[in-house]
């Protein structure tokens, strides 16, 4: 963002000049008994501000905004964004275009949303707190609000990012409607409460619900994170130790949810099986190194050892119980159709389903990636082989899935950031013979 | 995770008084509304509609907190509701205790059907809401508070205060009086949630009465959906951190599966850890990082190229000990876990007074289960007795005494995994 383009620098300028146009006619209009209400409610919102910021919140504190914008005349509510917008900090540089660019936006935005109400009569209904009807132009406000708002983002980042417009501005308005409709009816609690006896002691308790809603919302968006994290840990630590290609477990994952949704499963159930494909190798934590990166051939006994890694493994996420059934597929991942399979020797349908997909997923990004014991194939060299093995290794059904998924979107498996930058050095390693044949 | 007390004999005296108490007051409203009849029907049955739906989309929470936030609001609000849409309402304490009671029981039915515990949950219920409007209803009937303006949205926030005190002293007096566990942690741990959700339940029942004097029972459904909107991301959060725990609880097992430590071993320590953690006083976020620490203390050993001999670690020369945590450390830092976590891995092995309380807890737990294991019946005792010999240099005294006490409350057994 260093070189702001020119002309996303004169549209912010158009913007801000807007924003002044807005507040031009508190100069000579001003009503002295609404000056302390705006000032009240600036503080607020500079504080609101100030600590979503600090504790990485997310969302804004638009309820402070829309509830000038149900209370105060135009001008005025748009006066109650300046201080906060320009006191928050911003992310990124250049700082001070950005915080111009977001106390104009919002000034114009609460100007257009108070204009609305007003022109709708709903300065009365909320003096006489008349509900039902004070829903309507609250409603109006809320929209028009959201509106100019997203039209206004949409337009900074056509210019500055090329982003392009219209698909990107649908994309804004429609994810940020619904939370601004629920900080409108929170606004629209406070400025009915404000106005009445009770005063704006009553108003300012709305918010302290409002406030805790974020505080879980960015709890629950941080441990989801590290839950994830934990994972991700796991699964590469399973493939340093095991030497093959890195990402040959996340690769499975992919392989996985694309035959899930070419299965027509449900949506949860696709994602427990990529998360099968993920962990279908996490037993090999157990198994040891020596034994994995072994070059030459296993004695009967090291194979033994190595085909004990699916038990290692469910012996490991049977207690994760958001894994569901991803958990049978980690345990029966090496069983074959025909009944030749480890570790128990299960045939046809006593295969459970999930087991038999991440099978064809294993068994299929073995062979198309490159490993110290064999070259890559080419991905349709790889289908045929899968289809050759079908009926007696593979489940026909899961193949034919595959192939077709194959055939329809390709097969461009993703390597994230991380696995890219930091390519290992792999170590010589003799695979697992059996393991994926 | 917690210890089960071996005796179980006749329940304490302080859970006999809360559950009397709450039964003596529920029975008198109920018998005293039968005997009057229903003030404002439409209004009972707003709220009564309100509670219900609260305690149907309730869940048991893994740390027992605060489950049903729009229950809790909108039996609150009954209880302090004066006024609807200008017109003063004439409901008094009896009519607002069998309203909610009522409510409370209906949205209970699943979760009884469920087999799940609930006698706790009303009975705190009907305490705190007959608490607050026994501190309202009968003044604000007496026309008492006729004209105060914004000291009136003053007076509700502080007799919510109030109640939402008596909730906490309620809530940590039925979890010591269940666990056993000392009463001022639990207290503190009580204010802290009260201070979170609890205040967030507080101001939504003081802003909902407010909001139905005003416009009237069109504040109740606009007014539910922001704290139903939090009660379900509550939801989320209670269960990825559940998940997160397995996860982790899975992730300590891979020493296990490896054969570097015993089976059960770091789960083991990580219940007596939490158990010591509570009786020294720690919070219920330090001993979050506690038992996440405790969980993956020997995780630096998957790094090694042989085993430890019985994963028995407490036996190592210092500078080994000292290199597998940090070892462990760097791997926990990879998991994405809390940093704090890694920090306590890490020094594990450091001479005590420079550890934090929780690697103490953590090394002190280990050395104990390692030398008690495999040493019979009279093996605890001899286990505690090296540990309190060895207290001047590597275990804190403070900790291998918490730890006696652990210990002698659990008549010298493992703790049982809840």
């Amino acid at each position: 963002m260093e070189a702001t383009p020119a002309r996303a620098r004169v549209y912010v300028a158009c913007v801000a000049l807007c924003a002044l146009a807005c507040l031009l006619p508190l100069l000579a209009t001003a009503t002295p008994t609404s000056w302390w209400a705006v000032a009240l409610l600036a503080a607020l919102y500079a504080a609101g501000e100030q600590i979503a910021a600090r504790r990485r919140f997310v969302g804004t504190f638009y309820p402070v905004l829309l509830a000038g914008a149900f209370l105060l005349s135009p001008p005025a509510a748009a006066l109650v964004a300046v201080p906060g917008a320009l006191i928050a900090p911003v992310g990124g540089r250049p700082r001070l275009l950005r915080r111009v660019w977001r106390a104009s936006q919002l000034v114009v935005a609460v100007w257009a949303a108070a204009r609305v109400h007003g022109a709708l009569g709903g300065r009365d209904t909320v003096v006489a707190s008349d509900f039902p009807y004070a829903l309507a132009p609250a409603g109006a406000a809320v929209l028009t609000f959201c509106l100019v708002l997203t039209a206004l983002d949409g337009g900074i980042l056509k210019l500055s990012e090329r982003v392009p417009g219209r698909r990107a501005w649908r994309g804004l308005f429609l994810r940020s409607l619904a939370p601004i409709a629920v900080h409108g009816l929170a606004g629209l609690m406070m400025a009915v409460l404000w106005r009445s006896p009770y005063g704006s002691v009553a108003a300012l308790l709305v918010l302290l619900p409002m406030c805790v809603s974020w505080w879980v919302f960015a709890q629950y968006h941080r441990e989801r994170a590290a839950h994830q994290a934990t994972i991700r840990a796991l699964v590469q630590a399973v493939d340093i130790k095991d030497g093959y290609t890195r990402g040959h477990s996340e690769r499975v994952g992919q392989a996985s949810m694309m035959i899930a949704r070419e299965l027509g499963l449900a949506d949860e159930r696709v994602e427990v099986l990529r998360f099968a494909g993920i962990l279908h190798d996490v037993g090999k934590l157990g198994v040891p190194t020596r034994l994995l990166r072994k070059n030459g051939p296993l004695t009967p006994e090291e194979r033994q050892v190595i085909e004990l890694h699916p038990e290692y493994g469910h012996e490991m996420v049977r207690g994760i119980s958001f894994l569901g059934e991803a958990r049978a597929a980690v345990l029966h991942h090496h069983e074959r159709l025909d009944g030749t399979g480890y570790p128990y020797g299960l045939m046809g349908g006593q295969i459970p389903e999930s087991a038999r997909v991440v099978a064809v997923a294993d068994a299929f990004d073995a062979m198309t990636s490159t490993r110290s014991y064999s070259r890559a194939r080419p991905v349709s060299v790889a289908l045929r082989e899968l289809e050759k093995c079908a009926g007696s290794q593979f489940d026909p059904r899961m193949v034919t899935a595959l192939a077709r998924a194959v055939d329809r979107y390709g097969w461009h498996p993703a390597v994230t950031a991380d696995e890219a930058c930091t390519a290992p050095a792999r170590p010589p390693a003799a695979g697992v013979p059996g393991a994926h044949r | 995770m917690s210890a089960a007390p071996c005796t179980t004999g006749t329940p304490p005296l302080l859970l006999t008084v809360v559950h009397t108490s709450a039964a003596l007051l529920a029975a008198g409203s109920l018998l005293g509304t039968l005997w009057h009849g229903l003030d404002e029907r439409g209004i009972a049955l707003a709220f009564g509609v309100l509670v219900t739906v609260g305690e149907l989309t309730r869940w048991t929470g893994a740390e027992g907190r605060e489950a049903a936030p729009l229950g809790a609001a909108a039996a609150l609000s009954y209880a302090l509701l004066g006024e609807d849409g200008g017109h003063p309402t004439h409901h008094g304490v009896l009519q607002v205790g069998a309203v909610v009671l009522a409510a409370s029981l209906l949205g209970s039915v699943p979760h009884i059907a469920r087999g799940r515990p609930v006698l706790d949950h009303l009975a705190r219920r009907v305490l705190t809401v007959g608490f607050a409007a026994v501190c309202f209803q009968p003044l604000y009937n007496q026309g008492t508070f006729q004209g105060w303006g914004p000291g009136y949205a003053l007076l509700l926030l502080a007799v919510l205060v109030l109640t939402a005190l008596c909730d906490a002293l309620l809530a940590a007096a039925l979890a010591h009086s269940r666990t056993r566990w000392p009463f001022g942690p639990l207290l503190r741990d009580e204010l802290r949630a009260t201070l979170g959700i609890g205040s967030a339940v507080c101001a939504t029942g003081a802003v909902m009465a407010l909001a139905v004097a005003v416009v009237g029972l069109w504040a109740l459904p606009l007014f539910s959906l922001p704290l139903l909107l939090t009660q379900m991301s509550l939801r989320r959060y209670a269960a990825v951190r559940t998940t997160y725990r397995q996860t982790i609880a899975s992730l300590a097992r891979a020493t296990e599966i490896a054969g570097y430590t015993p089976a059960g071993h770091a789960r083991r320590v990580a219940a007596l850890s939490r158990e010591v953690g509570r009786d020294l006083g720690l919070s219920e976020a330090e001993l979050t990082v506690l038992e996440y620490a405790a969980l993956m203390h020997d995780i630096g050993q998957l790094s090694l190229v042989d085993p430890v001999p019985a994963g028995a670690t407490a036996e190592l020369p210092v500078e080994e000990q000292r290199r597998i945590a940090l070892l462990g450390g760097a791997v926990v830092r990879q998991t994405g876990v809390p940093p704090q976590v890694a920090m306590v891995v890490e020094r594990l092995a450091d001479p005590c007074p420079e550890q934090p309380v929780a690697a103490r807890i953590v090394r002190a737990v280990n050395a104990y289960e390692e030398k008690a294991r495999d040493a019979g019946p009279g093996g605890p005792l001899k286990a505690l007795e090296e540990l309190r010999l060895g207290t001047a240099g590597d275990y804190a005294p403070e900790v291998v005494g918490s730890l006696a006490r652990v210990l002698s409350r659990d008549c010298l057994t493992w703790p049982v995994a809840g």
